[in-house]
């Protein structure tokens, strides 16, 4: 007991587990008192089975009345079917975009911290970032040795990374992709997936020899399916050896390819393509969940490097992963708002075509009502039955917009199979929800003046 | 068939009925009373604005009375709610139109079956019990016709087939020969005949004098009261 008072965390674990033993068994007993309940009204007792009969019936006198009238149905659910796939569409698109925002990110490496000169997702003040110094290469080398002597470092390696696009050549083939020098270290702080080959090490780094890794791509291009081992390509005009050929990895949210680049030594890279454009900074950090905390030692630590005195704002960025989703945000929720305005609005136009059908039907059908009131039909009845048949014309309407969704879903998917799309069964369920909820809201008003009419006055309607 | 023949079914005391048109209060039917037991062929007469039309929808539980007494095998109806009416009419009523109203898109069999979902009855009990009553009515070979396909006779026969489905107290047959030729009019009230020595009860309203002598008793309204009330003959 004494322990207990000690330790809160174990108090709420005691109550979690009385609540657990005593609402767990609680529950189950509602459920299953609940169910037998809705078992024996709709199968047993009179009124439920009589309710269950007549929705059976609406079912079917609604579809024999779509059937009958084909035409005017089609064109009544047209705008449902746009609603929908609007909705579907809009849902797609931005389970897309976060289906390969996620996947993106992977690429970008979830622990790692850029070091640049510009912060990413754009500025509006680009001046004051204009004339920061670039960021050289020999920070990196500082960085590592500021990490090394500070004890429980958050940081693991820091390794310098310029990148350019430039043409690599192999003979006739030409392909443009983006050249990346950095060093042997890079192999540490990303996973560096090879088909063939190695990637280079400390030696040749250093020394810039003339050797390159192949994107999947560039190899594809270059090679045309030979092994391009051993072989040489010429990169920005100088003979390279090539040494290994990355994995296919795919595109960063469609955008670019990582499979578009060629890694060569960082010595090379500044023989051949210069480092006047500086270089980026990438810091390994040792715990991705506490990246904040790395972030902060990484901005000392630079700052420490770069001299920068107390006061003066820092003259660098440092990028994270993070901030692609601050600029990924707005475009998803544009897509949203874009979506849900056209959406209502096409649910809206064809929420009134089914009330005006709805009431056409009543009207044409008064007789049909008259009778049935005669024979015994109540309000409810007669209710549920128009009900049913404006949700009928709507859920036709949405299973229309969502095959015809899916349809555009997989061409587009065949057309184009790096776009980000994700088609998810949610979608399904919410649009058969918006169905039924535009239908019971549309056919409401048509099918309450059914149910209340007299029956005196609509047998004699002719 | 577990009341006695000759018990009370209908009992109507002093009913009027007032309609509102515009400035006009119409009054309808102006003080009937009218006993009908069980087992009675009745047939209710009258020139159109008598009141006729106004005490069959009274009888058949479709609308209630301004004022008066009605009761229906000893339930007080005349202060019941629409959908109490509903059931009433359900179980008690079994109408047949002038005009058939059959659901045209439903089969000679769904259309007999419908007065059965509305008594909450299963499929089976509603199919086996639609299926005799349809072979009663001598339309067994005809039962998954669409009513586009039945003579205007065979028509009349699934309305009187669906009328006698849940076995109701009374039949409310409003000028059942009124669209049909006068031998086809004749074997539906052959069959009426029928359906009245089997033990039914049935009232048929029309202003034919022909079809009313098919009856055993006529009441006869003139301005919204029985003028006379009496057997054939």
């Amino acid at each position: 007991m004494k322990a207990l008072l000690k330790r809160p965390a174990n108090w709420i674990g005691f109550l979690l587990g009385i609540l657990i033993w005593v609402f767990l068994p609680l529950g189950v007993a509602v459920g299953i008192y609940l169910a037998v309940w809705l078992y024996l009204w709709l199968f047993v007792l009179p009124s439920g089975k009589r309710l269950r009969y007549e929705f059976t019936e609406s079912f079917r006198i609604a579809f024999a009345q779509i059937r009958a009238n084909k035409m005017r149905s089609v064109l009544t659910a047209l705008g449902v079917i746009i609603g929908i796939v609007a909705v579907t569409l809009m849902g797609t698109a931005i389970g897309g975009i976060d289906k390969g925002f996620s996947n993106s990110l992977a690429m970008l490496g979830e622990d790692i911290l850029y070091v640049q000169k510009w912060p990413w997702g754009g500025v509006e003040d680009w001046w004051n970032y204009q004339n920061r110094p670039r960021i050289t290469a020999d920070i990196a080398e500082k960085l590592n040795q500021v990490i090394e002597s500070t004890p429980n470092s958050t940081l693991e390696i820091a390794v310098p990374v310029a990148m350019r696009g430039s043409p690599v050549k192999n003979g006739e083939y030409k392909v443009n992709s983006v050249i990346l020098g950095t060093t042997g270290e890079y192999s540490r702080i990303s996973s560096v997936d090879l088909t063939e080959g190695r990637f280079f090490n400390e030696t040749e780094a250093n020394s810039g020899r003339p050797v390159c890794i192949l994107g999947a791509d560039v190899a594809e291009a270059l090679f045309q399916g030979r092994s391009p081992l051993d072989q040489s390509v010429q990169v920005s005009g100088h003979p390279v050896t090539v040494i290994g050929v990355l994995a296919k990895q795919g595109s960063f949210l469609g955008l670019f390819s990582f499979d578009n680049q060629v890694f060569i030594p960082l010595e090379a890279f500044k023989k051949y393509l210069g480092l006047r454009r500086g270089v980026d900074v990438r810091v390994k950090v040792k715990d991705k969940n506490h990246l904040e905390e790395s972030r902060d030692e990484l901005e000392g630590a630079t700052r420490r490097v770069r001299g920068q005195l107390p006061g003066e704002r820092d003259n660098f960025s440092i990028n994270e992963q993070q901030a692609f989703k601050a600029v990924l945000d707005p475009v998803k929720q544009g897509i949203a708002l874009a979506g849900l305005f056209i959406t209502g609005l096409s649910l809206f136009v064809g929420a009134i075509g089914i009330m005006n059908i709805t009431f056409v039907s009543v009207k044409e059908r008064t007789k049909e009502i008259g009778t049935r009131k005669a024979l015994g039909a109540r309000r409810r009845t007669i209710l549920l039955q128009f009900l049913i048949e404006a949700v009928s014309i709507c859920l036709i309407g949405g299973v229309a917009g969502l095959l015809l969704t899916y349809g555009a879903c997989l061409g587009l998917q065949a057309a184009m199979p790096s776009f980000p799309i994700d088609f998810s069964i949610n979608l399904v369920f919410i649009s058969m929800l918006v169905s039924v909820v535009t239908g019971i809201l549309s056919g409401f008003a048509p099918a309450w003046g059914a149910a209340r009419l007299d029956p005196v006055v609509a047998l004699r309607y002719e | 068939m577990t009341r006695p023949t000759g018990a009370l079914v209908i009992d109507i005391e002093q009913v009027t009925k007032l309609y509102q048109m515009g400035e006009e209060t119409i009054h309808a039917l102006r003080g009937v009373s009218l006993k009908i037991h069980r087992n009675e062929y009745l047939a209710i007469m009258g020139p159109s604005g008598s009141g006729k039309s106004t005490l069959m929808n009274m009888l058949g539980c479709l609308d209630t009375p301004t004022a008066g007494r009605y009761e229906f095998n000893g339930k007080n109806v005349a202060s019941m709610e629409d959908d109490e009416l509903a059931d009433i009419r359900n179980r008690e009523i079994g109408f047949v139109f002038q005009t058939f109203n059959l659901l045209p898109r439903s089969t000679a069999l769904a259309n007999v079956e419908l007065p059965l979902i509305y008594a909450g009855l299963s499929p089976s009990i509603r199919r086996e019990r639609a299926t005799r009553t349809l072979q009663d009515v001598g339309l067994g070979e005809r039962m998954s016709h669409k009513p586009n396909e039945l003579s205007g006779g065979q028509r009349q026969r699934v309305a009187i087939a669906r009328a006698l489905v849940n076995n109701p107290s009374i039949i409310l047959a409003d000028e059942p020969t009124g669209n049909l030729d006068s031998k086809t009019g004749v074997e539906i009230m052959a069959l009426f005949e029928t359906l009245y020595e089997q033990g039914n009860t049935i009232i048929v309203v029309t202003h034919e004098e022909d079809i009313a002598r098919h009856a055993r008793r006529i009441v006869r309204l003139r301005d919204g009261l029985i003028e006379s009330d009496g057997p054939v003959g």
